[in-house]
This record gives structure tokens, sequence and C-alpha cells, in this order.
């Protein structure tokens, strides 16, 4: 028989016949088991993605089975790879399209700081043009780094505050990357 | 035998085009021939088309930058698939005014080559169909393989000194 796991409920008050906790919590912890990412994969680290989903490592274990490639159906993309400067505006539009709440994982050092590729034609580092909630180094990272990543980006997804959204930190985020 | 095709074809072009074949040079076997833009598609062209020549084939086009003589040089690499012979030709130009007749008139395949060399280079084909950028951003307001320019991206952050204790 296999061994079934189901997460803790969030904490509350119990008793007979019923459970009171927060909307915050429970809409936390609903939406962390079932992120759908977009892979936005464009070199190396797009491959260790491709083993991160394949069966030994299973990416679907954390509620990530179905890949959205669509933005609009996305919750969390994630940007894989080495982005070039011709390509930040597809990366920006993609962003864009995506719907609130969104969350962004930059896998590898290209994605997250240009990585070895210090040149006129890369962008160095994603978050010049998009806000990036998790960094997984690694030149690719391993599966397993993946994996923790995308277990920070369930911890910001379960923690996050309803409002968070629509607060004032929030827009002037945004505005700064010149979104809104 | 490529010493003997080398010296039939330095011969051939001195025949034909005189003076305006400048330098001739073998490294490393390979014919580099040097001349001048107002000659350079004829002398393309009598590579092509010529029985004895027959360079079919245009492998590239490219440039380089000599930032010290003030010039950049436009290099064709050409081939001849039958004979399975190579030539070099080069054009300096002035870093100032790099303008030359295109070759897409002789190969098609040079517009993409030609768009390359002028987004890098900034070289200008004169009658090239749709001579824009191909590689970088058209926002871009360099020609990035020019020497004055740096190669790396000064948004970069985590190469500076004071992270490393310099």
């Amino acid at each position: 028989m296999s061994d079934i796991k189901i997460v803790d409920a969030p904490a509350g008050i119990e008793g007979s016949g019923f459970f009171a906790t927060s909307f915050d919590k429970v809409i936390g912890l609903a939406r962390s088991h079932s992120l759908w990412p977009l892979p936005f994969a464009t070199s190396c680290c797009g491959i260790e993605f491709m083993a991160t989903m394949g069966s030994h490592y299973d990416f679907g274990r954390f509620g990530s089975e179905r890949l959205s490639f669509s933005p609009r159906q996305a919750d969390l993309l994630m940007v894989m790879g080495t982005i070039a400067k011709k390509m930040s505006p597809v990366l920006k539009q993609v962003y864009l399209q995506m719907a609130e709440p969104r969350w962004v994982m930059a896998v590898g050092a290209c994605a997250s700081s240009g990585g070895i590729f210090d040149t006129y034609s890369v962008l160095q580092g994603i978050d010049e043009i998009i806000p990036v909630d998790v960094y997984v180094p690694g030149c690719p990272p391993r599966p397993e780094a993946i994996l923790d990543g995308f277990g920070k980006i369930q911890e910001l997804v379960r923690n996050e505050s309803g409002r968070r959204r629509d607060s004032p930190e929030y827009k002037e985020m945004l505005a700064s990357y010149g979104i809104l | 035998m490529t010493e003997e095709t080398n010296h039939n074809l330095t011969n051939l072009l001195s025949e034909r085009f005189g003076e305006k074949i400048k330098s001739v040079d073998e490294p490393y076997g390979l014919l580099t021939i040097e001349t001048t833009k107002d000659v350079i598609i004829s002398v393309l062209k009598f590579l092509k088309e010529d029985s004895q020549t027959a360079f079919n084939f245009l492998t590239d086009i490219t440039a380089v930058h000599y930032p010290e003589k003030r010039a950049l040089a436009v290099v064709y690499h050409l081939y001849n698939m039958v004979g399975r012979v190579r030539i070099r030709v080069k054009v300096f130009l002035h870093e100032q005014q790099p303008d030359i007749p295109t070759a897409t008139t002789l190969w098609n395949g040079a517009n993409w080559m030609e768009r390359e060399t002028y987004d890098l280079f900034g070289v200008k084909f004169e009658g090239h169909p749709d001579l824009r950028r191909i590689l970088n951003m058209d926002e871009l307001n360099v020609h990035p393989m020019l020497k004055q320019y740096p190669l790396e991206d000064p948004n970069r952050v985590d190469k500076k000194d004071e992270y490393f204790g310099r």
C-alpha cells in the first residue's frame, strides 16, 4: 500500500461539527498545492526542468502536474535559461498576460544574473524587467534545486496575505518595473 | 596541388584586374587577396562565373575592425565546390565611411550575411534590399563589434571589485 500523505489543516478553532479559520490560510493552502507553472525554457536549465517533470523527480507530486502553456491560466512563471535582450519584450509580455496572483521563479545563473554571459546582447538577470520571487542558483541547477526553489514558492504562496496584491507597496513595486 | 592552384588563381586575377588586386598572401595555404570597393563586385562576379575559377558558393561575409588603422575590413569567403578550393577576399574601408556595394546581386544568400555585418560592424551595403538589424534588438543604438564599445553589459552588478575585496 502506498503511504498517502495529506497536508495538515491550518491553525483554527475546532469543535463538534465545525472548523473555523481565516480565508487567507485556506486559500493559501489550496493555492500552494495547485500551482500551474508556465515553463519559459530557453536553454540548458530547461533540460533540467524536463528531468524535474519526469517520473524520477515527478514535479506532479507538488500539485503542479499540469503545466500551463498559456500565460493566462498560469500562476507561476518559471524562467529557465539565458534571456537575450531581444527576447526581453517577449518575456515581459508573457508576464503581463498572466493574471494576479502571479509568481516568478528565476531558475539558474543566467535568468538570475546573466551568468557567464556578461555581454551586450544578454539581459543581466530577468529582474531588470519583471519582479522575481525566488532565485534558484546553479549552472544549471539540479532537479533537487529546482524542487527546493518550488518549495520556497509554495511557502510564499501559503503565507501570502489575501490583500498583498492590493497594497500600495506592491503597486509601487510594479510601477517601478513600468507595469500598470 | 594547393600551391599550384593558388598560383594559377593569382595569375588569372592579376591578368584581369592588374593593380586593383593589391596584396596576395597564403596564410595556412588559404589564398587571401585584397582589392578595392570600386571593383569588388566585378572581382566576385569573375570568381563566381569564370569557368577557370568557379567559386560558386559564398561561405561567409564578415568584417574586422582595426581601430589603429582607422579601418574596417570586409571579408568574403568563397568556395569552389567542384575543385574544393577556397579563397578569401578583403576590402579595406575607412572607419568613418564604411560603405560598399552589395553582393546580393550575385548571391541571394548574401542578404542575411550582409545584414549581420551591418548589425555588428555598421558596414553599409549599398543596394541591399532590406538592410536592417538581424541579431541584436532594434533599440540597440551601436554596432557592438566595433572596438570602441565594451563587450560587457554596464548593468552587471555582481562583478564589482568590492565584492572580491579588491
